[in-house]
């Protein structure tokens, strides 16, 4: 009797489940019903991953904003970095990836082969990864901005966390980082010591200028701390086109990168007004700059910051607004 | 007379320091001539690292179409996932009045008013923190992960409390789960459930289940056999005797079960963030990624309130009289307060009101900002004297010693202190640590958790005897242990990374203060557990209290002090992981480098791996506080 009943379960849930499930959350003989009801109702919900440094955030909090108040969407700004925000794309976690640096190995898996997330072209930003060192250091070494010559001023960058090497300080672990195989392949006699966020790196950058303490650190333009505090680029050896194709054997300079967005296939099918929006979405390095200015250093919160920037710049953001 | 019993009588003979000393003294000789050889050096692309990298490049491409997945993996998911929308969108559905009523009447119906006022203020608290969504999400995902705990943990607790053979095979397992940082538990799970709140949620679950089975267990073992007897003579079914004896006997008990469960997985919550998974984890994790205090706070206050509030049901439901029922004006009260929240929320939005939020992050970060720059020279001078003279020489000799006689050490070590068997079960975690390719980093990792333990050890000490030999001062104390046990673990990464910022001192600091109050509390009951007689006997053969003290309560408690030292080690190690968000580097850093960076995946998933088998080396070495006999028992024989 039991084992009967036992049976009949299993074969309705086999039936009920022929085509077995996959991780974006329907069965695949199945639509998937929420994706339809977002299109459905206007105001649907957007997820915009939140990525951690300021740039980013105030992209998206204009974004959003305008999202909530031009167009009356729902917006959820999950905390999700990089890498994993696409992982987002597959599972549903995230919509929208407002600044992307590169990553072609990701779009090549989410894009081409997985086919769960699309390009939704550039946001204007002109991005570039370097190293920096305070203007004073360069002043005193003229030489030193030549890759060749750090091993010769490794002593200077020493501290307690880095081991007998110079220490190289890193921002948040999750960001694009070939610094490991640069070390490596360039035999730099540099430990790469891990602040563990941009609030790190700038504060380091900012004690260095004024108390003249020596640092040698990843950072990233468009940023606003350039106007603020005299920094200089290390000279890593020139980049040229593929230099960096294979990471474990990269030992070249960052390029410099169209910044663009990215957002999951569900979105683009399904999203709307959302997705016509976060596609015609383009601004400049000096309008995000501003933004994340007030929102690091003039108090202001996201929602405020961007909120601020749309009050004076009514004729860009109204080129985005779709008809 | 009464010294004779303490001391062993002296014989013509070498002291007895002589040979450990010896030992000692032959490692550092064989330090000095083998330094720098039989090192295993960290390489981030080494063997296993890459296979499991592999492995879940692979299971990222099949997710979708093997069979594994598809027809079980895959359905688990999307169970849970069902399970943490619903649970969601109900609470949700509630509206803030809503949610908040009938809390505050669940609340009543569990301890009375002040209960269900505590309940209502702390979920207001919520809303006035402007954290009232990422408050609603956890909330949502610890209910979904202590209903699936409980649901598998009680009738595996209770079986194994029925069942011997069934405890035996189960204890083990819980052991270990028990002694597994958090840390330890996300890489598998992301690999078979990939992110998001279904991944947390489960994750969440193991985290929680072990209270669930043992004290569920305890509970029914607990229950007096005469009343089981007096049931199956009266003629009633198993069914019936499980249902009417052993259940309701053993309730107040599972309701620490229960109370355990959750606390074990509001822990989780942090944790869980790092694969995705939704809630106020988020806000810290958005707090630690700018190094913001002030984003912080609120949200790690939050989940404390949160824990508090969930406790104080618990453990109200849990002392109460099991035959008193609950008065008519208590459920009246509870149902009006409830039905008052729901027809409230009809009338408002759901999402709780921005008028009535205060912004608390820029004044915190304004204060963190002057702790920081008024005590700079304190906060420093500490932190570099321990990197330079402590920290950074001892992690050079673990990393510069050659394996073996690291290898050498650990069994010695645990061979003396814990016997032949926890020996050869460190050294063989041991070994396995060296065949992951994670060796420097366990190293590295050794090294700060044995500077904080040793820390921790000196301060939970002295705050132990002071507590046993002052009741005036246990009494202070006592509370604020009681409060400190409660918090969730990484709260205390919060003044630690305010006051140091993001380095390897600001784990150990960390995890010193969440260590500290399970040891002064053994050390406390050890001292107080000390026979009066002994003590009495000690006094009127006219020892001063400070020599009874060292001759007498001491060595009598050394059991419980070896226990605290096993309980600050375990602790320590967990707090040490999770320190890899805050700047401790080596294993826990590796784990959260897996999960920012896809090529390091395996390389965080295998330190993962390694701190479960650290974790077990470091209890097995000094487990003996539980197996051995007692040192004055052993000194009459």
């Amino acid at each position: 009797m039991k084992i009967r009943l036992f049976a009949g379960l299993l074969a309705l849930g086999l039936a009920a489940g022929c085509g077995g499930a996959t991780v974006d959350g329907g069965a695949t003989t199945a639509a998937s019903p929420e994706g339809s009801a977002d299109a459905a109702t206007p105001a649907g919900t957007v997820k915009i991953a939140i990525n951690p440094w300021v740039g980013y955030e105030a992209s998206a909090n204009v974004v959003a904003y305008l999202l909530k108040n031009e167009l009356g969407y729902t917006v959820e700004l999950p905390e999700i970095k990089e890498q994993l925000a696409w992982e987002g794309f597959e599972t549903g976690d995230v919509d929208v990836i407002i600044e992307n640096w590169g990553h072609p190995d990701l779009k090549k898996q989410y894009i081409e082969e997985k086919k769960v997330a699309v390009e939704a072209g550039s946001t204007g930003n002109k991005g570039v990864i370097g190293w920096y060192i305070p203007k004073w250091m360069a002043d005193e070494n003229p030489d030193i901005t030549d890759w060749k010559n750090l091993n010769k001023y490794a002593d200077l960058f020493k501290t307690s966390e880095s081991g007998g090497k110079g220490q190289l300080l890193f921002g948040d672990p999750s960001y694009v980082s070939n610094e490991a195989a640069l070390i490596k392949n360039l035999k730099l006699d540099f430990k790469i010591v891990t602040g563990g966020s941009e609030a790190a790196l700038i504060k380091s950058a900012q004690q260095a200028q004024a108390q003249k303490k020596p640092l040698l650190f990843y950072f990233w333009d468009p940023h606003w701390l350039f106007s603020q505090t005299e920094l200089v680029r290390v000279n890593l050896p020139e980049y040229t086109e593929g230099c960096d194709a294979d990471p474990k054997k990269v030992a070249c300079d960052y390029p410099e990168m169209d910044l663009d967005k990215i957002v999951s296939k569900k979105f683009a099918d399904t999203g709307g007004k959302a997705y016509e929006l976060v596609k015609n979405f383009q601004w400049t390095n000096e309008d995000q700059n501003k933004v994340s200015d007030d929102m690091t250093n003039g108090g202001m919160s996201g929602e405020e910051a961007a909120k601020a920037w749309i009050e004076a710049n009514p004729d860009k953001w109204q080129a985005w607004i779709p008809k | 007379m009464s010294s004779t019993a303490v001391t062993p009588a002296s014989r013509l003979r070498v002291p007895r320091w002589v040979v450990p000393a010896g030992i000692a003294a032959l490692f550092a000789l064989a330090y000095l001539a083998f330094r720098g050889t039989g090192t295993l050096p960290h390489n981030s692309e080494a063997a296993p690292f890459t296979a499991v990298t592999e492995l879940r490049e692979w299971i990222d491409d099949h997710r979708n179409d093997n069979p594994l997945f598809l027809y079980f993996l895959n359905y688990i998911r999307l169970f849970v996932d069902a399970l943490y929308t619903s649970f969601h969108a109900v609470l949700v559905a509630m509206g803030w009045p809503g949610l908040i009523g009938v809390m505050g009447g669940l609340a009543w119906l569990a301890g009375g008013w002040r209960v269900a006022l505590m309940a209502v203020a702390g979920f207001c608290s919520f809303g006035v923190f402007g954290l009232w969504q990422s408050s609603v999400e956890t909330l949502a995902l610890v209910s979904a992960a202590v209903l699936l705990s409980l649901a598998i943990g009680v009738p595996l607790g209770i079986w194994a409390g029925m069942s011997a053979r069934v405890r035996k095979a189960v204890t083990p397992v819980l052991d270990v789960m028990q002694i597994m940082p958090t840390f330890a538990y996300l890489a598998p799970l992301a690999l078979f459930f990939h992110i998001g709140a279904p991944a947390g949620v489960i994750a969440t679950m193991i985290y929680s289940i072990p209270p669930a089975i043992r004290i569920t267990a305890l509970a029914i073992e607990q229950v007096s056999p005469t009343a089981v007897e007096a049931s199956a003579s009266l003629g009633a079914t198993q069914a019936q005797t499980l249902f009417k004896v052993y259940l309701p006997l053993a309730r107040s008990t599972m309701a620490l079960a229960v109370n355990q469960t959750i606390m074990m997985a509001l822990s989780m919550v942090v944790i869980a963030n790092l694969i995705s998974a939704p809630g106020l984890g988020s806000d810290i994790i958005r707090g630690l990624s700018r190094a913001q205090v002030g984003i912080m706070l609120p949200a790690g206050i939050a989940i404390v309130i949160m824990a508090v509030i969930l406790d104080r049901m618990m453990v109200s439901v849990a002392r109460r009289d099991p035959h008193s029922r609950i008065g008519r004006g208590n459920v009246a009260a509870a149902g009006v307060l409830a039905v008052a929240g729901l027809v409230a929320a009809a009338f408002v939005p759901r999402q709780w009101p921005e008028d009535l939020t205060v912004s608390v992050t820029r004044p915190i970060n304004e204060a963190v900002l002057w702790a920081e720059t008024s005590w700079y020279g304190v906060t420093t001078f500490v932190k570099d004297t321990v990197t330079i003279y402590l920290l950074n020489p001892l992690e050079t000799v673990f990393t510069t010693a050659p394996w073996w006689l690291v290898a050498a050490a650990v069994l010695l070590v645990a061979w003396r202190v814990s016997g032949v068997r926890p020996a050869l079960t460190a050294l063989v975690c041991l070994l396995g640590i060296a065949l992951l390719g994670t060796w420097e980093h366990s190293m590295r990792t050794l090294t700060t958790v044995a500077v904080a333990v040793v820390a921790t050890l000196a301060i939970g000490v002295l705050l132990g005897i002071a507590a046993a030999r002052s009741d005036r001062f246990s009494a202070v104390q006592r509370p604020l242990l009681d409060a400190a046990q409660t918090m969730p673990a990484f709260v205390y990464l919060l003044p630690a990374l305010a006051l140091f910022g993001t380095t390897r001192f600001t784990a150990i600091f960390a995890s010193i203060i969440y260590a500290v109050p399970p040891v002064v509390r053994l050390v406390e009951d050890g001292i107080r557990h000390v026979p009066t007689s002994v003590i009495e006997a000690a006094a009127s053969a006219g020892s001063t209290s400070a020599q009874i003290l060292w001759k007498v309560q001491l060595p009598m408690a050394r059991r419980a002090i070896l226990l605290a030292a096993n309980q600050g080690i375990v602790l320590t190690l967990a707090m040490v992981v999770v320190g890899g968000l805050v700047g401790a580097g080596a294993l826990g850093y590796d784990v959260v480098l897996g999960f920012s960076q896809r090529p390091d995946f395996g390389m965080g998933f295998v330190a993962g791996v390694a701190t479960v088998l650290l974790g077990v080396m470091l209890d097995r070495i000094t487990q003996g506080a539980d197996r051995r006999s007692l040192p004055h028992k052993r000194k009459f024989t």
